[in-house]
């Protein structure tokens, strides 16, 4: 069954100038898409067209429907109505996308309790059992800190609570790990991994990294300057890439790997 | 709040210059909590009443009068200390106003869009624009010169500058990672403007507040003082200073009691709004950006 249908989807700055040109694709129930592309490449607008949420000027053509709903021009109490239930998001930067001043639990205990309607101390345990979900040690404690009290990778563990708290049906995870540390990187790419496979949850995944795509997905969307240029397995893009930019993506992550294998080596 | 060691980030733990600022936030208390202990003291219990003229005219301080008398014989301690009841009836009625009306509008004109943006901007460029004096003595023909209308007029004239404060604010506050994030899980617009809007913008405004408090007290002295506040017998300081004016040479204690409390308390405001700020202001807030 097809969770999200983006066709002829474009979006343009206030000024007109097309930032995401006549982008089309699909995702099934479960199944785990990779959008790849460098920084500037269109990933993140995608991600919100697909929602919604463009900035304000921004305006947008051609069709994104999430779970049977027509995203484009509709109005927003419908909108309200499918986020976080058939999508929910985690950003590349985890400071910023928390509430610096609401401390961490609230932020989980909010999409919880209105998906589940849970009360006082039930939805306490319910926060805390997010929290122990994404394997944060200490959940009591780490509920009351505030973002910056805790780690970069422990405020992205938090981010990653308050999404899957939703239980959308698609999690769009922008970047995930790029903000982090290199040593808690493959760690959180793991766990979003574990997770998503035990619920069977759809995502979308977008990093500018090949080699990140590959480990979380099954298929790729390569962008350029906002429009798709290549499509495919991921076995087979790596394998054979038959666009020019592809090839260069596929080329530097080689190179790259190949240079982490010399310096490891004995 | 304890945080276990493994929880402790790189970044520099928050309210660390809680301890070196709250020194001015302590002082800025202390000034105007006596001044409000004076009033709060005066709704209990005054040394005379209001309208006691047995202290004959222009009576030097001591004799049973503290700070001595006014030209019709009232105690000029008795004055000062209806007077500060006033001074906080102001600055807190007028912040009141200020804060119900500027906020609702400030909000309102943050989401408005195009030219209801423009509208709004202008209406709240010529409100600001508007002299506070001609404001007041508009409200005070269509209604009377009592503290009420001051109170009013101060309260409008103040909600045009909280609400430009105010709006700007949001904006910013609209425009972060947060926002967006609350609203990709499905939050409705009121419930992230309670939620995540108004905490976030809660710093800054109190502090604004806090000023516009200091600011309230002082132009409700000013009306006061040309007749447009609080009617006789209740003596605001502003009318004390007026009627004062005149014999100062011979009795200064007249003008320089209401003048040196207006000056503490307006002080102590400040210092609090200054303590405030560094004490609101979590760790990084500023310097992040
Ligand atoms: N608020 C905005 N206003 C104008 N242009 C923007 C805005 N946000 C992003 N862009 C532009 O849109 C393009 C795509 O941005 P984005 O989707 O964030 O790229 P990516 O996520 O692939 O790095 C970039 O050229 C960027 O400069
Ligand atoms: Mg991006």
């Amino acid at each position: 069954m097809t969770l999200l249908d983006v066709s002829g989807l474009t979006v343009r700055a206030a000024g007109g100038r097309a930032l995401v040109t006549d982008l089309s694709f699909t995702v099934d129930s479960g199944e785990r898409l990779g959008l790849i592309g460098e920084s500037g490449s269109g990933k993140s607008l995608t991600t919100l067209a697909v929602l919604g949420l463009l900035p304000e000027g921004m305006t947008v053509t051609g069709s994104a429907v999430l779970a049977g709903t027509q995203v484009v021009g509709a109005p927003e109490k419908r909108l309200t109505a499918l986020r976080g239930r058939d999508a929910a998001v985690v950003f590349q930067e985890p400071l910023t996308a928390l509430d610096p001043l609401m401390r961490v639990g609230r932020q989980i205990a909010g999409p919880l309790a209105r998906r589940t309607g849970l009360k006082g101390r039930a939805l306490r345990d319910a926060t805390y059992e997010a929290l122990d979900r994404v394997r944060l040690p200490e959940p009591g404690r780490v509920a009351r800190a505030f973002p910056h009290e805790i780690s970069g990778g422990q405020r992205q563990r938090v981010a990653l609570a308050a999404a899957l708290a939703c239980e959308p049906a698609l999690l769009i995870a922008d970047e995930p790990t790029t903000a982090l540390d290199v040593s808690v990187q493959a760690e959180m790419l793991d766990l979003i991994d574990t997770l998503v496979r035990e619920r069977e949850m759809a995502v979308l995944f977008v990093s500018h990294d090949l080699a990140v795509v590959a480990k979380v997905t099954d298929r790729v969307l390569v962008m350029k300057d906002g429009r798709a240029v290549e499509e495919g397995a991921v076995r087979d893009i790596v394998g054979a890439p038959r666009e020019a930019y592809t090839r260069d993506l596929v080329a530097s992550a080689r190179a790259l790997e190949s240079a982490l294998d010399l310096r490891s080596a004995p | 709040m304890t945080t276990p060691t493994d929880l402790l980030a790189t970044e520099p733990r928050a309210k660390r210059p809680t301890r070196r600022t709250s020194v001015t936030l302590t002082a800025g208390a202390v000034l105007t909590g006596l001044v409000a202990l004076l009033a709060l003291v005066s709704l209990l219990w005054l040394p005379y009443g209001p309208d006691d003229t047995s202290g004959g005219r222009l009576a030097g301080p001591g004799d049973g009068h503290l700070l001595g008398t006014d030209k019709l014989g009232r105690d000029l301690f008795t004055q000062l200390m209806t007077g500060s009841r006033i001074a906080f009836g102001a600055g807190l009625g007028s912040v009141a106003v200020a804060a119900l009306i500027g906020v609702t509008l400030g909000v309102l004109a943050a989401f408005a869009q195009g030219w209801l943006d423009d509208t709004l901007s202008a209406f709240l460029d010529i409100l600001i624009a508007f002299p506070t004096l001609l404001l007041a003595m508009l409200v005070v023909a269509a209604r009377s010169a009592t503290l009420g209308s001051a109170v009013l007029a101060i309260g409008l004239a103040q909600s045009a500058v909280v609400a430009r404060l105010v709006r700007i604010l949001v904006k910013r506050v609209l425009t972060q990672d947060y926002i967006t994030a609350a609203r990709t899980s499905g939050t409705s617009w009121p419930r992230t403007v309670a939620g995540h809007v108004l905490p976030n913008i809660w710093p800054t405004l109190v502090v604004n507040l806090a000023l516009q408090f200091g600011l309230a007290v002082l132009a409700e002295a000013g009306l006061s003082y040309l007749g447009l506040g609080a009617p006789p017998p209740n003596a605001s300081w502003g009318r004390m200073l007026q009627e004062a004016q005149a014999t100062f040479t011979t009795a200064p204690a007249g003008a320089l009691a209401p003048g040196v409390l207006l000056v503490l308390l307006v002080i102590g405001v400040n210092l609090i709004a200054d303590g405030l700020r560094d004490v609101l202001d979590p760790a990084g807030r500023g310097r992040r950006s």
